[in-house]
C-alpha cells in the first residue's frame, strides 16, 4: 500500500491505477480513430498508469499532410511512442517532420525516444524546456517505477528545436497547422493545434473529458483560457483525456462546469473564513460521481485551487 | 552553498529508500531516537499529557502541502515550538521562539512530506521544561515533487504577503487577544529537483527567517528550512500591541519587510 501511495504521489497525473493489472495490453488493442480527414488519435485508456497500459493513458496521435507528418503528443512511455510510430508508417510513407508536445506531462511526452530517428523539428511552449529540466528526471523515475524499474522502458522527450511563445504556423503540404501558446491553465507550458482545412482544435489537455481534470497551472488562467478556445471556429475539439473527439464548442461544457464550481466553492469556502484542511474534503463535492478517477483527484485539485485564490483580493 | 546543496543531494539519495516502504516501527523509532540526539540532546523530553497536540491528516491529498495544527496549553509558559517531519530529508521543519507579545495557543502552518512518516512537536518552556507529541502521516513524494504550477507567477509575486484577521481564533485565547494567518508568496525551492539536461539540482531558495512584531514587541521569530510549503503560511495569536511588522529572509539573504495596519497586503 506504500508503494501504490507513493507512486500515485510521484506520478501524479499517472498515479497507478486502484483496478488490478489488465492480462492484455490494453494499448496495442486500441484502434486510431480518424476524426477528420487525415487527422489520427489513439484515444488513452481512461485510468491511471500501470505496467498493463504502458502507460498509454493519455489521447495521442498524428495530421499528415502533402508532404510530411505531425506527431502531436508522442506518448507516454517508450513502448506507447513505438506503437504510435508502427501505426504512422502503416498508414503513410511521408517523414514524420515534426513533433508536437501540448505541454510537459510525462504521459503526452515520454514517448518521444521512439521518435528520435526521424530527426523531428520538436516544436514546444517557450516555458516547455524549463519545465522539463525541473520534472522530466522526477517523472522518468516514476513511471519506471510502474513499469518495472528500468528507465529505458520509461521513454524520454527529445529536447525542443522550435520555442513557441505566441504563434507559430507548420506548413505540411497544403495543410497549414496554427499552433498557439498559452500562459498557465492546466499547466504552464500548455499549447494547441489548430488545423484550418477541417476546423479542428487539438487541445491537449487543456481539455478533460470523462477523466477529471488534473489542475498543475492555473485556476482562473485555465478558465480564461478555455473562453478563448471556445470563441475559435473549431466544429469539433481532440480532448487530451477521454474520446477521440467531441464536437466543440459544446465539448467544453463539462471541464467549464467543474473548473467553475472549484473556483466557486473555494471562493465560498475562502469567504467563510474556512481553512485549507476543509478544502480537500468539501470543496466540487457536488462534481462526484460525473468524472472516473474523482476521489484520487479532486482533493488535491481543491488544495491547489484554495492556494491559489487565497492570494485573491477580497471582493 | 555548494557543499549545502551536495549534503542536500545525499540526504535525497539517502532519502529515496524510505520513500516506498510501508510503516516499519523498528525503524521509525530508531529514526526518532537519533533525531532527537541531534537535535534535543541534554533534554527530557516529556510525552504530553495536554501539553501540546498535534494534529494533521492521516493521508495527506498532496503531499507538498500537508497542513499541520499544533495546540498548546495556554497555561503553559512557551519559549520555543520545534515541528520535526521525521523521514524527511531535512527533518526540522522549523522552530519558533516566541516573545512577550505572542500567545502560544495555537500555531498552524503547512509542510512537505517526502515519505510515509511520524512528525513530532516538541514545546520548551522557559523554566526549562520540554515536551513532545507525535503523529504518522501518509503522503510521499513531497520533497522530491515538482511543486511550483506557475513559475513565471512565484517570480513575479516573490516576497509579497497578505495578512488574514482569523475571525474564530482557538478556544482559550484570553481577552484582547487577535488570531491571524500570514501568507509569504515564495517558492521555498528546496534544491532537490534535478535538471535533466544539467544533472543539477535546480538551486535551493527558501525562506530562512520570518521574524513578526506587533508595535516593537516580539510575536515569534521562525527558523525555518527546506520542509515548508511553498508560500509559506503562518497562522498564530497575539496581543496587539501596535501595527504588525514582519521581516522575511530566504536563503539567498533576499530579505522582504512589510508593516500591516490591518487585514492587508504587502
Ligand atoms: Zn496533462
Amino acid at each position: 500500500m506504500a508503494r501504490r501511495t507513493l507512486i500515485r504521489a510521484v506520478l501524479f497525473l499517472c498515479g497507478v491505477a486502484a483496478a488490478p493489472p489488465l492480462v492484455s495490453s490494453w494499448a496495442a488493442d486500441v484502434s486510431l480513430v480518424q476524426v477528420a480527414p487525415g487527422i489520427y488519435v489513439r484515444p488513452g485508456a481512461v485510468e491511471d498508469a500501470t505496467a498493463a497500459n504502458d502507460d498509454a493513458i493519455a489521447n495521442i496521435g498524428f495530421i499528415v499532410g502533402r508532404d510530411a507528418v505531425a506527431v502531436i503528443d508522442p506518448g507516454g512511455a517508450a513502448a506507447d511512442g513505438a506503437r504510435l510510430r508502427a501505426r504512422i508508417t502503416a498508414i503513410t510513407a511521408l517523414p514524420i517532420r515534426y513533433l508536437i508536445y501540448t505541454h510537459v506531462h510525462p504521459d503526452h511526452v515520454l514517448g518521444a525516444v521512439a521518435f528520435a530517428a526521424d530527426h523531428p523539428v520538436v516544436v514546444a511552449h517557450a516555458r516547455f524546456a524549463a519545465a522539463w529540466g525541473e520534472r522530466g528526471a522526477y517523472y522518468r523515475l516514476g513511471l519506471a517505477r510502474i513499469l518495472g524499474g528500468d528507465p529505458a522502458q520509461a521513454g524520454d522527450a527529445l529536447p525542443p528545436t522550435q520555442a513557441v511563445d505566441t504563434t507559430v504556423d507548420i506548413d505540411l503540404g497544403g495543410r497549414m497547422l496554427h499552433v498557439a501558446a498559452y500562459g498557465a491553465a492546466h499547466t504552464d507550458s500548455d499549447l494547441t493545434v489548430y488545423d484550418d482545412q477541417t476546423r479542428t482544435l487539438w487541445a491537449g489537455d487543456l481539455l478533460f473529458q470523462d477523466r477529471i481534470p488534473a489542475l498543475d497551472g492555473s485556476l482562473t488562467g485555465w478558465l480564461t483560457v478555455l473562453g478563448q478556445l471556445k470563441a475559435l471556429p473549431a466544429v469539433r475539439v481532440v480532448p487530451g483525456h477521454g474520446p477521440a473527439q467531441l464536437p466543440w464548442p459544446a465539448g467544453a461544457a463539462d471541464e467549464e462546469r467543474y473548473l467553475t464550481t472549484l473556483v466557486r466553492d473555494v471562493r465560498a469556502l475562502l469567504k467563510r473564513g474556512g481553512d485549507i484542511d476543509a478544502a480537500a474534503t468539501t470543496v466540487a463535492q457536488s462534481e462526484k460521481g460525473r468524472w472516473k478517477l474523482f476521489d484520487a483527484y479532486n482533493g488535491r485539485n481543491a488544495i491547489t485551487a484554495f492556494k491559489q485564490l487565497e492570494w485573491e483580493d477580497p471582493p | 552553498m555548494t557543499s549545502r546543496l551536495f549534503a542536500l543531494a545525499l540526504l535525497l539519495v539517502l532519502a529515496l529508500p524510505l520513500q516506498g516502504r510501508a510503516e516499519d516501527q523498528t525503524a521509525d523509532a530508531a529514526r526518532w531516537q537519533d533525531l532527537r540526539q541531534i537535535l534535543f540532546a541534554n533534554h527530557t523530553l516529556a510525552p504530553a499529557k495536554g501539553q501540546i497536540a498535534l494534529e494533521a491528516p492521516d493521508r495527506a491529498m498532496d503531499a507538498a502541502l500537508v497542513p499541520v495544527t499544533v495546540t498548546l496549553d495556554p497555561g503553559l509558559p512557551l519559549k520555543a515550538l520545534y515541528l520535526v517531519v521525521d523521514n524527511n530529508p531535512a527533518p526540522l521543519v522549523g522552530t519558533f521562539h516566541f516573545g512577550p507579545a505572542a500567545v502560544p495557543v495555537q500555531v498552524k502552518t503547512r509542510v512537505r512530506v517526502d515519505a510515509y512518516t511520524h512528525m513530532h512537536a516538541v514545546a520548551e518552556t522557559t523554566d526549562g521544561r520540554w515536551f513532545v507529541t507525535d503523529r504518522y502521516v501518509k503522503a510521499a513524494g513531497g520533497c522530491s515533487a515538482p511543486a511550483t504550477k506557475d513559475a513565471a507567477l512565484a517570480m513575479e509575486r516573490l516576497g509579497q504577503m497578505r495578512l488574514k484577521t482569523v475571525a474564530e481564533g482557538p478556544t482559550g485565547l484570553p481577552k484582547g487577544a487577535v488570531t491571524a494567518q500570514l501568507l509569504i508568496s515564495h517558492p521555498n525551492y528546496n534544491g532537490m529537483q534535478m535538471d535533466q539536461v544539467t544533472r543539477n539540482y535546480t538551486p535551493a531558495r527558501f525562506v530562512r527567517d520570518v521574524t513578526v512584531k506587533s508595535g516593537d514587541t516580539l510575536v515569534f521569530q521562525l527558523e525555518a528550512d527546506i520542509s515548508l510549503s511553498e508560500d509559506p503560511a503562518i497562522t498564530f495569536s497575539y496581543q496587539p500591541k501596535g501595527p504588525l511588522s514582519v521581516t522575511v529572509r530566504d536563503s539567498t539573504d533576499a530579505t522582504f519587510s512589510h508593516v500591516f495596519q490591518g487585514d492587508d497586503k504587502g
